[in-house]
C-alpha cells in the first residue's frame, strides 16, 4: 500500500551511497550487539530489565537514520534503542533507563532531538502532534517523527492524534512498527482490518505500508514521508511490516503464547542476514568490512557496558528537585525530612 | 509561604460604575471580564502564549471567557480543536515541549476525565521525566463546580484528585480580583497549574484593582475574625462571606479565608488563623470522603493541635454522583449547613 504522492524535488529520491548503506549496515550490527547484549546484561544483574528490539533492526535504523538533527524531533516508545543510536543520542545515557537510574533515560532531550523515553503506551503521539503544529506556528519546517506498534494502534490517543494531525495538517509522521505482538497478543487480535495503513485513509492521510525488515525500503519511506511533510502536506503514516523475535521484554516467557515454528515463520529471514547478503551481492561491502563492523560493535557495547557498570544512582535530593521548575514549600518541607531522617544531611 | 493579606474590603460590592475605574482604583467587572481581560493581557504580552480548546476560537467559548481573542490575536493564536480532550492536552504537552505557553479549556469539569492519562501520566511528569528540560508552561483552564442547574458531568469538583497528583499545582478563584490576577500569574508560571474557575459566579461583578493584586501565593483572610476559621474556596468562599455575616448577628465573629491555591496548600497562614480563632470549618462543594477537607483539617490539626477548641469540622458535598439540578441545593453546601457546622465546633465540650 502506498497513498503517498512521488516527492516534488527529487531530493527525496536519490540513492543511498556506498558509504551510506555501508554506516546502515554498521548501524544495524551495533544496534543488534548492543540490543542482545542488553539481554545478557539483566541476566548477568548488570541491569534490572530491558525490552529488546531483535529483529526490528532494519525498521529503527532505517527510519532513525532519515531524521535530520538540526529540524526533527522524534518521539520514542520504549523500545526504540534502534531509532536512538541511529540518531547518536549518548547510549549510556539511553540505556540508563533499563539500569533503572532515571525513568527518561539521562540524555538531552533537546540536544539529541529524542523525547524521553515513553513508557505509556500510545503515551506520546499526541505529543507528536503537539510539537508539529508548533513548527507551523512557528513558521519552522521540522518534521514530529512519532514512533509507536500495532498494540498502540489500539489506544483511543492514536486516533485523537491522526485526527487533529489531519485537521490542522500538521507535519508529523506516524510510524508504526508493526512488529506482529503486543506482548502475548498477535496482531491479528489487535488490529481489526488487518493494517494500520488503511486506517490513515479514514483522516485523509496518505500513507505507505513497507517492508520494515527491508533497511533500505524503510530509510526510502521515511525520508518521502518526512519530506512531504516538511512540505507542508500535512500528516503521513508509514506502517513498517517487522517482527518482535525476542520476547516482550526480560521478563517475558514468548513459549506461553508461542511456538518456536510459529516464531521463525512469523519472522522471516533475519534482516541484518539479508542486508549483508545484498551488500555482498552487489559489491558495497565485503567480509572484511563485516568483521570490522562486528568488531567496532563489540569494543562498542564493551564501553556503553563499562558506562552503564560504572553509573551510580542520582542523588536522592533529584526527586525532589525536579518534579517542577519553581518548587514549593510543601515540597521543599518534605526534602528537608528525608534529608534528616535518611541521614543524607 | 507567608503571604497572608488581610482585605477587610475585598467583597466591595459597591461604588464603581459598570467598566470603569470606581473608588479605591477599582472597576467593576464579572468574572468573566476579569479572566477574559487576563487572557487578552497575557496573549498581549507573550508570544509564545496559546489559547485552544473546545469552541474557543470563534464563538469565544461556551462562557464567553475567550470571547473577542481570536479576532484580536489570530487563528494561530487562538484556536478551536476537536472535540477530544486526551487529544487537546496531549497537544499542549507537544506545543510545551516546542517552547509554547499553551493555556488549554476543557469545557466542563468533568470533561477533564477523558484526558487524565495526558494530566496525570504526561503534564505532571514531563519536567521530572525530562530532568527539568522539558518544562510544561501549561495553565488547564476548567469551569469547575456546581451550582448552575447543568447537566451530568458539568458539575464535578475535581481538586483533590489533581492536588494529589505529583507536578501539578492546583488554584481556584473566588471572585473576579482574584480571577484576574491568579490567572495572569498561572498563565505566567514555567510549571502546570490547574486553574478551577468557579462557573456559578462567572456572572457575578465585584471590584478589582488590575493594578494591586497583592501577592499571586497562598491563602488569603477574606474577612478577619475571632471565634472560628471558615476556610474555603471557589464559589464557596463568597457563601462563607454570607455566613459570617449571618453569623456576626448572633455576636459570632467569623474568619473567612479562601485558601486559593490548593496546591501548594499554605499551611503556614491556616494555622495563624486557626492559632487565633482556635475553631475551624472547612467547606467544599466535592464529596466528603478524601475530599481536600481532609488534607486542610489534618494541616489545622498539625499546626494547631495544642489550642485547638474542638475538632476540625467539615462541611462538604455527600458522597453520591453529583445530582441534577433539582438536587443540588441539597448537595452543595449550603448557608444553613454551614452555620450548623459552626454551631457543632462552638458548642463541642470535651469528654
Amino acid at each position: 500500500m502506498d497513498t503517498l504522492p512521488p516527492p516534488d524535488s527529487g531530493s527525496a529520491a536519490v540513492p543511498l551511497t556506498s558509504r551510506q548503506l555501508r554506516e546502515l549496515y554498521s548501524l544495524m550490527v551495533a544496534v543488534r550487539h548492543l540490543d542482545s547484549s542488553a539481554v545478557a546484561w539483566q541476566r548477568q544483574g548488570i541491569i534490572p530489565g530491558y525490552a529488546p528490539e531483535l529483529g526490528q533492526e532494519a525498521a529503527q535504523v532505517g527510519s532513525g537514520y532519515a531524521v535530520d538533527l538540526a529540524r526533527d524531533f522524534v518521539f520514542p516508545t520504549y523500545r526504540e534503542m534502534g531509532v536512538a543510536r541511529a540518531m547518536g543520542v549518548d547510549m549510556v545515557a539511553y540505556m540508563a533507563t533499563h539500569k533503572a537510574t532515571w525513568h527518561g533515560g539521562l540524555y538531552d532531550p533537546i540536544e539529541s532531538r529524542l523525547a524521553p523515553i515513553q513508557a505509556v503506551v500510545a503515551g506520546s503521539v499526541l505529543h507528536a502532534v503537539g510539537w508539529a503544529h508548533g513548527q507551523t506556528l512557528a513558521g519552522r519546517d521540522g518534521v514530529a517523527m512519532s514512533y509507536f506498534g500495532d498494540g498502540a494502534s489500539s489506544q483511543g490517543d492514536v486516533h485523537e492524534a491522526m485526527n487533529f494531525a489531519a485537521v490542522m495538517k500538521a507535519p508529523v509522521v506516524f510510524f508504526v512498527q508493526n512488529n506482529g505482538w503486543a506482548i502475548s497478543v498477535p496482531a491479528d487480535r489487535q488490529v481489526a482490518g488487518g493494517s494500520v495503513a488503511a486506517r490513515a485513509g479514514g483522516y485523509g492521510i496518505p500513507a505507505i505500508r513497507i517492508d520494515g525488515n527491508d533497511v533500505v525500503a524503510v530509510f526510502e519511506a521515511t525520508r518521502r514521508a518526512l519530506a512531504h511533510c516538511r512540505a507542508g502536506n500535512g500528516p503521513v503514516l508509514v506502517e513498517a511490516m517487522t517482527y518482535r523475535r525476542g520476547p516482550h521484554s526480560t521478563s517475558d516467557d514468548p513459549g506461553r503464547y508461542r511456538s518456536l515454528a510459529e516464531e521463525r515463520d512469523g519472522a522471516g529471514a533475519d534482516p541484518l542476514e539479508r542486508f549483508r547478503q545484498r551488500l555482498l551481492a552487489d559489491g558495497t561491502a565485503d567480509e572484511a568490512f563485516f568483521a570490522a563492523a562486528m568488531a567496532d560493535a563489540k569494543a562498542e557495547e564493551e564501553e556503553i557496558r563499562a558506562g552503564i557498570q560504572a553509573l551510580g544512582p542520582r542523588p536522592g535530593e533529584e526527586m525532589f528537585s525536579l518534579v517542577f521548575q519553581e518548587t514549593t514549600p510543601v515540597l521543599q518541607a518534605q526534602a528537608a525530612i528525608w534529608r534528616e531522617e535518611s541521614e543524607h544531611v | 509561604m507567608s503571604n497572608a493579606i488581610v482585605e477587610s474590603g475585598a467583597t466591595v460590592r459597591h461604588g464603581a460604575e459598570e467598566g470603569g475605574p470606581g473608588e479605591n482604583g477599582r472597576e467593576q467587572l464579572s468574572m468573566q471580564q476579569a479572566l477574559n481581560r487576563a487572557l487578552d493581557e497575557v496573549l498581549a504580552e507573550s508570544p509564545k502564549t496559546l489559547v485552544f480548546g473546545e469552541d474557543c476560537g470563534r464563538l469565544g467559548g461556551v462562557f464567553r471567557i475567550t470571547d473577542g481573542l481570536q479576532a484580536k490575536y489570530g487563528e494561530t493564536r487562538v484556536f478551536d480543536t476537536p472535540l477530544a480532550e486526551s487529544g487537546i492536552l496531549g497537544m499542549a504537552v507537544g506545543l510545551a515541549m516546542a517552547g509554547f505557553q499553551p493555556i488549554p479549556e476543557v469545557q466542563f469539569d468533568g470533561f477533564a476525565y477523558p484526558a487524565i492519562n495526558q494530566i496525570v501520566c504526561q503534564i505532571g511528569r514531563m519536567n521530572y521525566r525530562s530532568r527539568g528540560t522539558l518544562p510544561m508552561p501549561i495553565t488547564l483552564r476548567v469551569p469547575s463546580f456546581g451550582g448552575i442547574r447543568a447537566p451530568e458531568h458539568h458539575g464535578e469538583s475535581l481538586e483533590a484528585l489533581f492536588a494529589h497528583v505529583p507536578g501539578l499545582k492546583v488554584v481556584s478563584p473566588s471572585n473576579p480580583h482574584e480571577a484576574y490576577h491568579l490567572l495572569k500569574y498561572a498563565a505566567t508560571r514555567p510549571d502546570p497549574v490547574i486553574f478551577m474557575e468557579p462557573k456559578s459566579r462567572y456572572w457575578q461583578k465585584d471590584g478589582v484593582d488590575v493594578s494591586h493584586g497583592g501577592s499571586p501565593t497562598g491563602a488569603k483572610v477574606m474577612r478577619p475574625g475571632r471565634h472560628l476559621t471558615l476556610v474555603a474556596w471557589g464559589a464557596m468562599v463568597g457563601r462563607c462571606l454570607q455566613v459570617a455575616d449571618l453569623a456576626a448577628e448572633d455576636g459570632v465573629d467569623v474568619e473567612v479565608l479562601d485558601l486559593r491555591w490548593l496546591k501548594p496548600i499554605d499551611a503556614e497562614t491556616l494555622a495563624t488563623s486557626v492559632r487565633k480563632t482556635r475553631r475551624a470549618v472547612v467547606v467544599h462543594e466535592a464529596p466528603l470522603t478524601s475530599g481536600l477537607g481532609a488534607e486542610v483539617a489534618q494541616l489545622i490539626t498539625q499546626g494547631c493541635f495544642d489550642t485547638l477548641k474542638a475538632p476540625v469540622e467539615r462541611v462538604t458535598g455527600f458522597d453520591v454522583p453529583y445530582p441534577s439540578g433539582d438536587l443540588e441545593d441539597e448537595y452543595i453546601p449550603n448557608i444553613d449547613r454551614i452555620l450548623n457546622g459552626i454551631q457543632r465546633v462552638l458548642e463541642y465540650r470535651r469528654g
